[in-house]
């Protein structure tokens, strides 16, 4: 089973696509997720809502709307062209955006449960030792929550490699710049004899997805083992 | 050091409405459960914020309702030891020690790790995690921990509560120990009598959220829960008959030897249901202690049970007797009585610094 240079650019793009999409959501993610667990303020449930939304919005509405927000003619597109030189509209960095988003709530939900379940008693005490609130979260919630983190983190990068509906609709299926694994897979459908490909894109997906949760898994128990003190 | 809190604060069904000044030593805050000790703790280390009041240590308001002062807890330099030890699960025992101290500043450091960690007992667990210390290990570790963030007040929230009564044992020399040698006051929550008649100073008893006394330990304690405290110091041991005698305001004492070196001073617990009256000086009887007493007080109250209240020597006393006893003996205020107690009547657990007795005690003698 050999692949073709096309199907090759397209699982690097997928995976490098998810790697960032996950390390540029991670702290927005954390601090989010930090906010919702221990803050009270007004609004907090409409920015629940927010960061829920995606998941249970029609992906192909959520590239619609980042295609409206970031497109070249968007409502914030041109301005961050301009000024900032970043553009998503037909780019990997758009696809990264739209997997950010698409992954964004289960990233935060899987921090916030478990920044909810640290004990709030242990951050008493460490005030009382003399660490104010930052070097709280520095140096206990933060390592406590490590578990959550990744766990986060790999739920996202999963969802990423097999997002497809955002960012075919935001950045489209150009070969080598926005096309990723599940794009070239729906393209191998779309063409006659191209079930070989699928087949092997498929497989590629399974065994990429397979050995991400399995990392995830050995480290997470690596990290739970030393925070459960033996 | 001086410590002055005058707060108010509603809790629930009750109104915490407490004012007292706390010196050098051990402060103890003695009551029930739910009299509202540990919510005024939390609220001198700035963990709860009271809803009208002042807490000031040293001169410096940590907290002033009035004019909107709110010292936060990690500015304040108040240890705490909880009920719970409250390690750091993430941390072994030796980054659990030195966690306050790294937020200190140089200059304000009192302490050095070593003679604490020595002291402690704590040598051969530094490289472990919280999670494989037995319950008196992590109580251990969290009085060093609060101890070597160079507090200049240091609270103590129930510490012994969640051990059972062998560990409890264990902790107690090393509060005792940190009570002397770090000059640290202390104000330590509980509702042990024998805790609090072992370790305190100064004893402020608390209940429905109020203060109802505030004194010594003799003054304070005497009458709550049946029994007498009576501070003495030992004379010497009789080693042959396994006898240690202990002079007190009350007189000579005997009781079965006990471990502490002669001249350190101890509290006895005397309970009210072992001491018997004698209207006339024994002869012939088996108990040790005789002591000559004037009757202050009658209480007929729980029938068929008279309190009776002693004054020895100026110390009190206080004895159960039956009523009937009472009329049958003549017993009333300003008679001339003899308070007898049986040497193994004395309360192990009330014993003070370091005590521990060799021989069996406890026993009950009935009246």
């Amino acid at each position: 089973m050999s692949l073709s240079p096309e199907e090759i650019a397209a699982v690097r793009l997928s995976v490098r696509v998810a790697f960032w999409a996950v390390v540029a959501s991670l702290p927005v993610g954390i601090a989010i997720a930090v906010v919702l667990a221990r803050g009270r303020f007004w609004g907090k449930t409409l920015l629940e809502g927010l960061v829920y939304l995606p998941l249970v919005l029609p992906p192909v509405v959520t590239g619609y709307v980042l295609l409206i927000l970031f497109g070249r003619r968007g409502v914030l597109g041109p301005f961050l062209a301009e000024y900032l030189g970043i553009v998503f509209a037909f780019r990997w960095t758009g696809a990264a955006l739209a997997c950010a988003v698409m992954g964004f709530p289960l990233l935060v939900r899987s921090v916030r449960l478990s920044v909810e379940a640290v004990d709030r008693k242990l951050e008493d005490a460490a005030s009382t030792l003399g660490a104010s609130r930052a070097w709280v979260f520095a140096t206990v919630i933060l390592p406590l929550v490590l578990p959550g983190i990744l766990a986060g983190a790999v739920l996202a990068f999963a969802r990423s490699l097999g997002e497809f509906g955002a960012t075919i609709t935001f950045v489209s299926n150009i070969p080598g710049e926005t096309q990723t694994l599940p794009s070239a897979l729906y393209t191998f459908t779309q063409v006659p004899g191209g079930d070989a490909g699928a087949l092997r894109l498929s497989l590629i997906a399974i065994a990429v997805s397979l050995l991400a949760l399995l990392a995830a898994e050995v480290l997470g128990r690596r990290i739970a083992r030393r925070l459960e003190g033996a | 050091m001086s410590l002055d809190v005058s707060i108010t604060h509603r809790l629930g069904a009750f109104t915490l409405d407490v004012a007292f000044h706390g010196a050098s030593g051990l402060t103890a805050l003695f009551g029930p459960s739910g009299s509202g000790k540990t919510t005024l703790v939390n609220i001198i280390a700035g963990l709860v914020h009271p809803e009208r009041g002042r807490v000031v240590v040293d001169d410096e308001v940590l907290v002033d309702t009035a004019r909107g002062t709110f010292v936060r807890p990690h500015r304040r330099r108040i240890g705490y030891v909880f009920q719970e030890a409250r390690l750091f699960p993430h941390l072994t025992v030796r980054q659990n020690l030195l966690y306050g101290r790294w937020f200190t500043r140089r200059e304000a450091r009192t302490t050095r790790p070593e003679p604490v960690i020595d002291l402690l007992g704590l040598g051969s667990l530094l490289d472990r995690r919280p999670g494989r210390l037995s319950g008196g290990e992590k109580q251990r570790v969290a009085l060093g921990r609060a101890w070597l963030a160079s507090p200049r007040l240091l609270l103590m929230d129930e510490p012994l509560s969640s051990l059972d009564v062998g560990r409890k044992e264990e902790i107690l020399p090393y509060i005792e120990r940190l009570r002397d040698e770090s000059r640290i006051p202390i104000v330590y929550v509980s509702h042990s009598l024998a805790e609090v008649a072992r370790l305190a100073t100064q004893v402020v008893m608390l209940a429905d959220g109020a203060v109802r006394a505030v004194g010594s330990v003799e003054s304070v304690l005497t009458g709550v829960d049946a029994s007498a405290i009576l501070e003495a110091r030992v004379a010497g041991h009789d080693v042959a008959v396994g006898l240690t005698t202990l002079e007190s305001r009350a007189g000579v004492l005997r009781l079965p030897q006990i471990t502490l070196p002669v001249g350190s001073t101890v509290r006895v617990r005397i309970r009210a249901q072992d001491v018997l009256l004698a209207v006339r000086a024994p002869e012939g009887l088996s108990a040790r202690n005789v002591l000559p007493a004037v009757v202050t007080e009658v209480g007929l109250k729980s029938d068929p049970v008279a309190d009776v209240r002693l004054d020895v020597g100026g110390a009190t006393l206080l004895a159960q007797i039956t009523r009937e006893t009472v009329h049958a003996l003549g017993i009333e205020p300003g008679r001339r009585v003899y308070a007898i107690i049986k040497a193994v009547a004395f309360d192990r657990s009330g014993l003070g610094p370091g005590a521990a007795m060799s021989g069996p005690a406890g026993d009950i003698v009935d009246v």
